[in-house]
């Protein structure tokens, strides 16, 4: 770790005290600072090694692990006798009713959890940044962009999701096909729904640092909009909008499970851990473990995302941070 | 106040009127028909005929600013007319369901109370258990209880509901059988033993949105609580030896409440929208139900009525907040 090299040693070779200063500011940059707070975060940090478990397991998993999620025994005989087996050596969650091997189906849903989660946070991250900083910084598209917000703000989200998969889900699938015509539209529309919070937050700080002297500085010079923004002020609100991303992932998986377990998810061949859940309701009774799996799977990936975001906040406060 | 109320009211209008707009016209893009029931053999000249005997032949313009109407004035009237038995709507055409051919402020009528009563119930008890969750872990900062509220408040809006829900089933009601996995709509409550029946097919969806409810509730009174303990008037109360109940109790409370009023009453109508998973959890004929069900089967002017109400409660709730907030904390100063 950067810790261990401590600022105030003596250096052992002669060196100029500028150099010094160089070196230990080279080694213990602002990341640094924030990185040995977040450290001091115990359930935050706890929940950066379950996420990494969980995200290693998933994408590396099938690499090990190597039977199709999707593979249907087609002697059906066989495929009877592999129905909803317990667990077993060779299966080790078990088998769902059609005799697929549930492990590999729960790193396969977990895949396609997670890159919806990403994604779906980085659409809205990109809309509610961008509308953030135009509304923050030109003050004739404020009035508009913020009452466009509200808008956003008014409608009633989960509703009007369900509405849009229904309206869009087999047209796009015709034309994309099922499988990323699906990803695409869910991405999309939770994008569409979730970028306000950002926007409001990312336009607070923008109005903030718009008064500061560097921006005066920079403009004094004659540096156009453009560059004042992607130089000076994108940098400076990195914060609330890494923390506001952080906490969107966590929001767009529940969303998207959410959208599965009403049936208006992603198909039974693609599945996520909201579809494996919802798939594994109609026999809870019997298999149980088949709803359990997915659930705690969704449940600690939620959780650990939402610490992390609660130990960055912290990390990233400056007021809190040193303390 | 008065006149901050007004203009809120006023400047209320048009947001709502942009938001049925964008209802309205992305439902209206959804596949599907009216007539999506009526058997191929009718010839078409009578299904033409059928179209314009509900208005669905008119271009999408005409239709919205007759469902408008019919939102805000017709259905407003039969209202009236319902409970005081006058007839001011003499018959006018109301918002018909296309599935049920109902009017469809009648299906809601019928589905409200069971949405009511447990979503009512359930943000009830959530707040209940919020405030004084939040109360002490905010004056016990860092202790195991506040640790473990944290960690309640944290797992509370990250287990989704629909998992806890099953769960809850799965133990309660079919492995110890203490409570009916489904919520029996007809149920009247007449006696003793009717009101035991209610109170035991209430308690898993009322628990499961409870908690869900009281996790959120209770994170914001804790860090309301803790910016009102670092004040210098508590302090003050402290120094000249007031008790430390009666300091927390009295001083902060009704400090700290004048935020946490706020987001209950903001977060009210988002609970509507979280009642919509759990209502097909328990299989409770609500609300949230009826919507569900008219978007499985393309049921256009019924998922626009009851979207739009979710946005209209959206948008009451707002107005009602920042008023609120007006009122409880005097250094507000709208006007």
């Amino acid at each position: 770790m950067t810790e261990s090299v401590p600022p105030s040693a003596p250096p052992s070779a002669p060196e100029t005290v500028s150099a010094a200063v160089a070196r230990a500011e080279r080694v213990r940059g602002p990341w640094a600072d924030v990185w040995a707070q977040f450290r001091k975060h115990k359930g935050a940090m706890l929940a950066l090694i379950t996420l990494g478990v969980l995200a290693l397991v998933c994408l590396a998993g099938p690499l090990v692990w190597r039977i199709d999620p999707n593979f249907i025994e087609s002697d059906t005989v066989k495929m009877f006798k592999m129905r909803n087996q317990g667990p077993s050596l060779a299966h080790p969650l078990g088998t769902d009713q059609l005799g697929r091997d549930m492990l590999a189906r729960m790193m396969f849903g977990g895949r396609i959890s997670l890159a919806v989660g990403t994604v779906a946070m980085l659409v809205a991250i990109f809309i509610g940044t961008t509308v953030g900083v135009i509304a923050g910084y030109f003050r004739r598209l404020d009035g508009l962009l913020m009452r466009l917000t509200d808008l956003f703000l008014a409608l009633p989200l989960l509703p009007l999701l369900l509405v849009m998969m229904f309206l869009f889900r087999d047209s796009i699938a015709s034309t994309l096909g099922p499988r990323l015509g699906t990803f695409l539209l869910i991405v999309l529309a939770i994008g569409l729904t979730s970028w306000m919070q950002a926007a409001r937050v990312v336009r607070g700080e923008v109005l903030a640092l718009k008064e500061r002297e560097f921006v005066l500085a920079a403009r004094s010079i004659g540096t156009p909009s453009r560059r004042i923004i992607t130089r000076h002020i994108l940098p400076n609100v990195l914060s609330p909008v890494l923390v506001a991303a952080t906490l969107g992932i966590a929001a767009a998986i529940i969303t998207e499970s959410v959208l599965s377990f009403l049936g208006l998810g992603f198909p039974p061949d693609f599945p996520t851990w909201g579809r494996l859940l919802y798939d594994g309701i109609a026999e809870i009774r019997t298999y149980p473990e088949r709803v359990m799996w997915p659930g705690i799977a969704i449940s600690l990936t939620v959780l650990s995302v939402n610490y992390i975001g609660d130990g960055l906040r912290d990390a990233l406060d400056p007021r809190i941070r040193g303390r | 106040m008065l006149s901050f109320t007004i203009r809120r009211l006023l400047a209320a209008i048009p947001t709502l009127l942009l938001i049925s707009l964008v209802i309205f016209l992305l439902v209206d893009l959804a596949p599907g028909s009216p007539l999506s029931d009526i058997p191929l053999t009718v010839p078409p000249e009578v299904r033409q005929k059928m179209l314009a005997a509900m208005g669905a032949d008119q271009p999408v313009m005409v239709r919205y600013v007759l469902w408008l109407k019919q939102f805000f004035w017709i259905e407003p009237l039969y209202g009236i007319d319902a409970l005081f038995g006058t007839d001011f709507a003499q018959g006018a055409q109301r918002i018909i369901s296309w599935q049920s051919k109902v009017p469809v402020f009648q299906i809601i009528g019928e589905r409200l109370p069971q949405t009511l009563t447990v979503v009512g119930t359930a943000y009830l008890i959530g707040v209940l258990i919020a405030l004084p969750i939040g109360i002490y872990s905010a004056y016990r900062q860092y202790s195991w209880f506040d640790q473990a509220g944290t960690f309640f408040a944290m797992a509370g809006f990250s287990v989704p509901t629909f998992f806890t829900g099953n769960i809850l089933i799965l133990i309660f009601a079919v492995n110890l059988g203490w409570f009916p996995t489904i919520y029996d709509t007809n149920l009247t409550v007449t006696d003793w033993a009717s009101m035991k029946a209610m109170l035991l097919q209430m308690a898993l969806p009322v628990t499961v949105l409870a908690l869900f409810n009281a996790a959120e509730i209770s994170r914001y009174t804790r860090s309301s609580v803790l910016e009102n303990l670092g004040q210098d008037y508590v302090r003050t109360a402290r120094a000249k030896g007031m008790g430390e109940g009666k300091v927390l109790l009295k001083h902060v409370l009704r400090n700290s409440l004048i935020p946490v009023v706020t987001v209950i009453a903001l977060g009210l109508p988002t609970v509507f929208g979280g009642a919509i998973v759990t209502e097909q959890i328990f299989k409770i004929n609500g609300i949230g139900a009826a919507l569900i069900g008219a978007i499985n089967v393309s049921d256009l002017p019924t998922v626009q009525t009851i979207t739009f109400i979710f946005a209209v409660l959206i948008v009451m709730f707002n107005l009602i907040a920042d008023i609120l907030y007006g009122i409880l904390d005097p250094r507000i100063r709208y006007d």
